[in-house]
């Protein structure tokens, strides 16, 4: 029998293939590449001390910096994180531990995989009706929920995952010593998987870090002191969106600064998570 | 001082309410001194499928009773029984009654966390939990009893000690459990077992995850621990019941073929079955 094609054709198809595919893998590369550069360029003369301490300056004069909206991202997110890594841990606990394959767990599980599908600025308009309309204003706490609701599927999915790792033998062996079943998963199973859970938690807070649609319509945006989270509070990300978009060139610069900063956080954090996860896949 | 004395006026006003209770219960359960365990027509579901079938069997207290059998025939479906870890699967079922100490341990109203400190169980694969190896053997101490720091440090070391391991760890209890070596492992969940001093010791071919120097060492333990605990113990390899074991009883497709001392299980079986298996025909 004569093969299909000729060898000379097949190494042609064969490096062609390989060609492309590799041309595509450095064309994302290049991307990523070229977008770190332009914002470290653009963004590196705007860093400097009082970025980091100062209020924002009106346009044209000297001076100021973000530090409102550094603060309020960080208490925006921190206040996130309370509201959705307990609830998201839990989920995940009980899809893993108790609900299994039942019925309720399997519509969770689909409705958890619908939410991490959902646009973020769906989760902002729905925050929107939710807290914003009915308190007649914006704020922090209404940004912070919309947030957490982006978290919570993620967190919920990872924890599910890295708690199915942990080998059945090692709850056997607890509950076997008469251990309660809660205090075996808290325990002996949470333990076990601790640095997969670290990630998860880890690259869901690198993950909102960067939202701007839900806090478009929730938190808004502050030149002044984030005081209480209970009115528009500052944030760094709304903060690059009107910043960006105005006349003024030191405004401009000073949105720069601001996605480097996010950046930086959002690049170390992903970084900070993969140095877990390569020791919680051992 | 004082706290002591009202914690034991609180158990001795309790005990004199409950006397009457106790009375009646010892009447209606008879304790038999030479009976530890009776299995009375057991049969075992994975679901649907049926893995035992009317298993009857008695274990005598402070003997090393082996059980053996080909791959997939229940053992470990079996033992599993006796301290109910097979709930945590769903779909598990077991019923007929295993009696231990004369009480049904199947009955809905037995407290599970009791029964399994009584019942202590080790595994084929070593199993550390990822923590440090004081807090492995401590955790169950906790579990059970609210003892202080110095108490729970001294039963630590004696749990390791009964277990030969004391020597090989006292320089490393804060080390992580997982950080020891295979056989190490195996005895640190001895240890951990014993710790919470049960009477009965379950054990799922506790050698056969670990090499031949741990397995004596495994074995030696078994040789005394059995003075002080009833051991039921499965195994894989056919010497090591004959070495270790007082009684033998031999599984087969989810039915017990042959029970009695080993010597005679190995000497003079009765079941054509068994004398095929113990001579290596089938297995």
């Amino acid at each position: 029998m004569k093969p299909l094609r000729s060898l000379w054709m097949r190494k042609t198809i064969n490096t062609g293939v390989t060609v492309i595919s590799t041309l595509a893998a450095l064309l994302g590369i290049l991307i990523l590449a070229w977008i770190l550069y332009v914002v470290l360029q653009r963004g590196y003369e705007a860093i400097n001390w009082s970025f980091f301490t100062e209020l924002p300056a009106p346009p044209g004069m000297e001076g100021g910096g973000l530090a409102n909206a550094i603060l309020g991202t960080m208490l925006i997110t921190a206040f996130a994180t309370v509201l959705g890594i307990p609830l998201g841990l839990m989920a995940g606990v009980y899809l893993a531990e108790f609900g299994k394959q039942q019925p309720l767990a399997n519509l969770i599980r689909f409705t958890v995989n619908v939410m991490m599908g959902v646009p973020s600025i769906i989760v902002g308009l729905f925050v929107f009706t939710l807290i914003v309309m009915p308190m007649q204003h914006f704020s922090g706490y209404a940004g912070a929920l919309a947030l957490a609701i982006i978290m919570l599927p993620v967190v919920a999915r990872t924890t599910e995952d890295m708690l199915t790792m942990v080998p059945n033998s090692l709850r056997e062996s607890a509950l076997a010593l008469g251990a309660p079943r809660w205090r075996t998963t808290l325990g002996i199973v949470f333990r076990g998987a601790k640095k997969g859970l670290t990630t998860g938690i880890l690259l869901s807070v690198a993950r909102v870090s960067g939202e701007t649609a839900p806090l478009l319509f929730t938190a808004l945006n502050s030149p002044y002191w984030p005081s209480k989270l209970n009115e528009p509070t500052p944030n760094l990300t709304v903060t690059i969106f009107n910043y960006a978009m105005s006349p003024y060139e030191d405004w401009q610069r000073a949105a720069w600064g601001a996605s480097l900063l996010i950046m930086t956080a959002v690049l170390s954090l992903s970084v900070l998570a993969r140095y877990f996860m390569k020791d919680a896949k051992r | 001082m004082n706290a002591t004395l009202t914690e034991t006026w609180k158990q001795t006003i309790s005990s004199l309410s409950e006397g009457d209770a106790k009375e009646r219960e010892k009447e209606s359960v008879v304790v038999n001194a030479s009976v530890k365990i009776e299995v009375r027509n057991l049969n075992f579901f994975y679901g649907t499928h049926q893995a035992l079938f009317d298993n009857n069997l008695v274990i005598e207290p402070r003997k090393v009773t082996a059980i053996i059998g080909p791959s997939g025939c229940g053992k470990s479906t079996h033992i599993r029984v006796y301290n109910r870890i097979f709930e945590l699967y769903r779909e598990q079922k077991a019923t007929g009654e295993v009696l231990i100490d004369g009480r049904n341990i199947l009955s809905p109203t037995v407290d599970v966390i009791e029964l399994r400190r009584k019942v202590g169980m080790i595994f084929q694969k070593p199993t550390p939990f990822p923590i440090s190896v004081f807090e492995n053997v401590a955790y169950g101490l906790k579990l059970h009893y609210r003892l202080g720091r110095a108490d729970i440090a001294e039963r630590v070391e004696k749990a390791l000690r009964s277990a030969a391991l004391w020597d090989e760890v006292k320089d490393k209890l804060n080390k992580p459990g997982t950080a020891l070596s295979g056989g190490q492992q195996q005895r640190l969940c001895v240890a951990r077992a014993i710790a919470v001093e049960p009477e009965i010791l379950l054990m799922d071919e506790p050698t056969s995850a670990i090499d031949p120097v741990a397995t004596s060492k495994i074995e030696d333990l078994i040789e005394t621990l059995k003075q002080e605990y009833t051991i039921v113990i499965v195994t894989h390899n056919m010497q090591q019941a004959s070495r270790i074991s007082d009684f033998t009883a031999f599984f087969y497709q989810g039915y017990i073929m042959e029970f009695g001392t080993t010597r005679q299980i190995f000497t003079n079986p009765v079941n054509p079955k068994t004398e095929s298996y113990i001579t290596g025909r089938f297995g």
